[in-house]
């Protein structure tokens, strides 16, 4: 699990600080940032990563939108997203699911429930 | 980081090890279980011979041998059980304690990055939102001239919704900025409905001893059933940096402004004086 390459798009820069850090437990790690949805598909252009982590409530384009371009692109298609948001209600996480998301994590976060579904979607993925 | 690698690498040789002992718990039992048929056998045959009777002998020996080594073995695997239950409840604790602090890092830095007034305002809600997750809740300054405190940013409530002014002392956080002390109580149940002057929490903004505002919250998020240990500490941090954060940057932009209109006056003079 190292040199793994992640993409955060989040807003809020204190959210984008805390989920950093809790990815540092992968060493070697690169962390690529976003501030919203169309900021993270001209990072996408530019920088290869394995996954993404999303939140859902951001300015110009939001992460719902996201997950449903990236899981249209066939390049993209085959990247892991998180989404990581305020938004905790049952239909929220059906909805953020059903459009192709592979987890859902309602904040506040947990480092360690974190880093345990992201352990389990590249293990998933390897399988 | 390395602790927990270790920690958790310790954990595994343990359970390695106790593996290992079952292992060797169940050769001693199967050997114990044998031996004992063999001394069954030969009581079952009694013997005038004073080989086989000193050969009996011998194995009851062992027999006992055998047995006192079971029971070392049995405490000792209690004992690396024991061990072992310890050390994954130290690592769940150590986790936690990593995610507790990784929080209160990381709102502390936040708070201190920047010295714009709104930034700030701005952070301090980041903050209540998605590392307390609260849903509804509102920041409150103390206006030094009348005494009582309006309502400097909000979140959550309705649109019409009428925030009211409150008076040093008048209820939750009337007393809250009164004593300093903070004011907590537990989720309100389903249906409820925002009473601002009964927050479930009321954090008082302290600089030393001075109360320059509060911050009340009426909600928490859905999937937030109650505030956990690591809340509150956020609102022991929040209490004294962003009361500091707050009060400093409002007195960074009053000296940006008088610094702008100084200038501006200065730049006047000057114009005035080459005219003249």
């Amino acid at each position: 699990m190292d040199s793994l390459r992640f993409l955060i798009v989040e807003d809020s820069p204190t959210m984008r600080q805390l989920i950093s850090f809790s990815l540092k437990r992968f060493k070697g790690c690169k962390i690529v940032e976003a501030v919203d949805g169309v900021d993270a598909l001209k990072k996408l252009q530019t920088e290869e990563v394995d996954m993404i982590l999303t939140d859902i409530n951001m300015p110009v384009m939001d992460g719902l939108k996201l997950v449903t371009l990236v899981k249209q692109n066939p390049k993209l298609r085959e990247l892991p997203i998180v989404i990581i948001t305020t938004e905790g209600a049952q239909e929220d996480r059906d909805r953020g699911l059903a459009l192709g998301a592979d987890a859902y994590i309602s904040k506040p976060i947990q480092s360690s429930h974190l880093l345990k579904v992201i352990t389990d979607l590249f293990e998933k993925k390897r399988s | 980081m390395d602790d927990h690698s270790d920690l958790f690498r310790k954990s595994q040789e343990f359970l390695q090890m106790i593996n290992q002992q079952k292992d060797f718990i169940q050769d001693v039992l199967k050997e114990n279980e044998r031996l004992r048929y063999q001394i069954a056998n030969l009581q079952g045959q009694p013997s005038s011979d004073p080989l086989v009777a000193q050969e009996l002998a011998l194995l009851k020996k062992k027999v006992e041998q055998l047995e006192a080594q079971k029971t070392e073995i049995e405490r000792r695997y209690q004992n690396v059980e024991a061990e072992n239950k310890d050390f994954a409840q130290r690592y769940v604790e150590i986790e936690e304690q990593n995610n507790n602090l990784a929080n209160l890092y990381v709102a502390s830095y936040q708070l201190h990055s920047t010295l714009d007034f709104q930034e700030v305002l701005h952070i301090v809600m980041e903050i209540i939102i998605n590392l307390i997750g609260a849903e509804i809740f509102s920041i409150m300054l103390l206006d030094e001239k009348t005494n009582d405190l309006g309502v400097l940013a909000h979140e959550g409530y309705d649109e019409n919704f009428k925030f009211p002014r409150v008076h040093i002392g008048d209820g939750v956080i009337g007393s809250v900025v009164k004593t300093g002390e903070s004011y907590y109580i537990n989720q309100a149940g389903s249906g409820y409905k925002v009473d601002f002057l009964h927050p479930m929490a009321c954090i008082p903004l302290k600089i030393k001893e001075n109360v320059i505002g509060v911050i009340n919250i009426h909600k928490l998020l859905v999937q937030k059933d109650a505030f956990t240990a690591v809340d509150y500490e956020l609102f022991s941090l929040l209490a004294a940096h962003a009361a500091t954060a707050i009060f400093s940057s409002r007195l960074y932009s009053q000296s940006e402004r008088k610094l702008t209109t100084i200038q501006g006056f200065l730049d006047l003079l000057t114009t005035s004086g080459q005219r003249g």
